[in-house]
């Protein structure tokens, strides 16, 4: 019997179900720790470090670092940013995977492809289209770049396909005999909406606007050419290690991180995948 | 519900203004800008030995970070699956940490362990193997922000398919790698190379954890991303046409790419 070295086909014709399930284990466990290995190198022990970095100094400078005017204005503007974004993000994206699956019309499914394109498309270019339409010289003459509205339109472009994308597959899979029932009873467009359509979205809405929340909360790239003086969290962490602060830019990167497990914790509960 | 047809109307008109607001215009106003003064300047701004120079760390990057996420993917996806160890559901919560940690903090973290004063940056220092500000560092940065694609795309295309075959020919006699080959990966190779489409396009398009770690030397490392940034970064009318240029360059990549997850993606058992 040769030896297996993948846990997941680990069974030879003699094997008892007990001896294979032991075998299994003893592979699966090396493939485990190759991967926890991968892990560690590239991603665990990095953030680590920016944990330990954080805190080398006490917990009381760490405090002192994170509540200074510029880090607690920074969080302010990024996390009001991110509330209007996913806000926005939540009723848009609902609109336009309702019609998307509702609405029948010529060219649907080009623009149902163009729905991934800001996952597609790398965030500098989303930026500098920005700046290309609403910048200096804009053809359309609105000047938006380098205020906090050209950083809402940026953050809307690049998380556009989380809410829609979340809510589409709901919707197909929505019955449609309750709705007519609903309308049967005399209920208007609005009431089964809101009392039928509605909740059976709402988790699907939900998950979508928290990852919205997510990478706004993370967002640089397409954030870098239309920022201007608008003080988002993540350019002060970038200038704060262009300007050799590591400390300072370490504690705001752990503010920032435990917001992130957090709504990663939130859409496990609310059963949501997270993806992209 | 049956909606009026002027409310169906409208709601399409809004839907539809806003897409097109939103990215439509937006891409063509990019597109208008970098053939405005002619095809010949743009094609000039794009074989700059600068933007040549770009293109190529571009492509050598996602060269060295999808394989080996695509390869890290396949086989952390069967561990967590098909595994039966302890410690799977810690790796399996750990797994998306690349998708919620801002990439900016990749550049941070990585500095602070591959750095010059980082805890293994010495070591590579020491023995001549510079990482941060030179294309390692890229490397590891592109790697980290891309990983989690392949995983999150085989796992649960390997719970749908279930075992049983693999289990059949496991008691007809073939080895695991036999099964693996024959058996798993053709099951799974759409959703493997959905994953592979994603990891691509996250790793073409990556700027923030990348700008942190690179030393931004024109010719040396920088990326397209970076070129992009660097030129519109940069004032004068001349320098703005270099970076819609280079930006064009990354457009019609992601147009390749989101061709791809065009035709992919319904292929993925999961989908249906």
């Amino acid at each position: 019997m040769s030896t297996s070295t993948s846990g997941y086909a680990a069974t030879a014709p003699s094997a008892t179900p007990r001896r294979r399930a032991r075998r299994g284990a003893h592979t699966s466990g090396l493939g485990l720790g190759l991967c926890t290995l991968y892990m560690s190198v590239i991603v665990l022990i990095p953030l680590a470090a920016v944990v330990v970095q954080a805190f080398n100094q006490g917990l009381s400078t760490f405090w002192d670092s994170v509540t200074t005017t510029v880090s607690l204005r920074a969080l302010g503007e990024t996390l009001l940013a991110a509330l209007i974004v996913a806000a926005i993000g939540a009723v848009m994206g609902t609109m336009v995977a309702w019609v998307l699956v509702r609405d029948q019309f010529p060219g649907k499914r080009f623009i149902n492809a163009l729905i991934d394109l800001p996952f597609a498309l790398p965030t500098i270019v989303a930026g500098l289209t920005l700046l290309a339409l609403y910048g200096p010289g804009s053809p359309v003459g609105i000047h938006l770049a380098y205020t906090r509205a050209a950083v809402i339109v940026a953050l809307l472009f690049v998380t556009l396909p989380f809410v829609v994308r979340s809510v589409q597959p709901v919707l197909i899979e929505l019955d449609q005999e309750v709705e007519e029932a609903a309308a049967s009873l005399g209920a208007s467009n609005a009431i089964t909406f809101r009392r039928i359509v509605l909740p059976a979205l709402r988790p699907s809405i939900l998950s979508g606007a928290a990852l919205a929340f997510a990478r706004c909360v993370g967002e640089i790239g397409s954030l870098l050419l239309i920022v201007g003086k608008v003080q988002i969290a993540s350019i002060v962490i970038f200038d704060d290690i262009e300007g050799d602060a590591p400390h300072a830019a370490a504690s705001l990167s752990v503010v920032l991180l435990v917001l992130s497990l957090l709504i990663l914790i939130g859409l496990r509960r609310l059963g949501g995948r997270v993806a992209h | 519900m049956r909606i009026s047809r002027p409310a169906t109307l409208s709601l399409r008109a809004v839907a539809l203004l806003y897409l097109a607001l939103l990215l439509l215009l937006p891409l063509g106003v990019v597109f208008v800008r970098t053939f405005e003064h002619g095809i010949g300047t743009a094609w000039n701004w794009m074989t700059t030995p600068a933007a040549v120079s770009a293109f190529w760390l571009t492509v050598k990057l996602a060269a060295i970070a999808v394989p080996l996420n695509t390869i890290f993917g396949v086989g952390c996806a069967l561990v967590l699956v098909r595994g039966h160890g302890r410690g799977r559901a810690v790796l399996d919560s750990l797994i998306d940490l690349p998708f919620v940690v801002s990439p900016v903090i990749v550049g941070l973290a990585l500095i602070l362990v591959y750095g010059e004063q980082g805890w293994f940056g010495k070591w590579f220092v020491q023995h001549g193997i510079p990482i941060i500000y030179s294309w390692p560092g890229m490397a590891i940065a592109t790697i980290f922000v891309s990983l989690p694609f392949v995983v999150r795309e085989v796992a649960p295309v390997l719970i749908e398919i279930g075992d049983e075959q693999e289990q059949a020919a496991a008691t007809l006699g073939a080895s695991s790698w036999q099964t693996f080959w024959r058996i798993t990966l053709p099951s799974i190779r759409w959703g493997v190379a959905y994953g592979v489409v994603l990891t691509t396009a996250r790793a073409l398009g990556e700027i923030g954890a990348v700008l942190v770690v690179s030393s931004n030397v024109a010719g040396q490392t920088l990326t397209l991303p970076l070129l992009v940034n660097q030129r519109a970064d940069q004032i004068g009318a001349g320098q703005i046409t270099g970076a819609y240029s280079a930006a064009t360059e990354l457009a019609i990549m992601s147009l390749i790419v989101l061709l791809a997850m065009t035709v992919l993606g319904p292929r993925r058992p999961e989908s249906r």
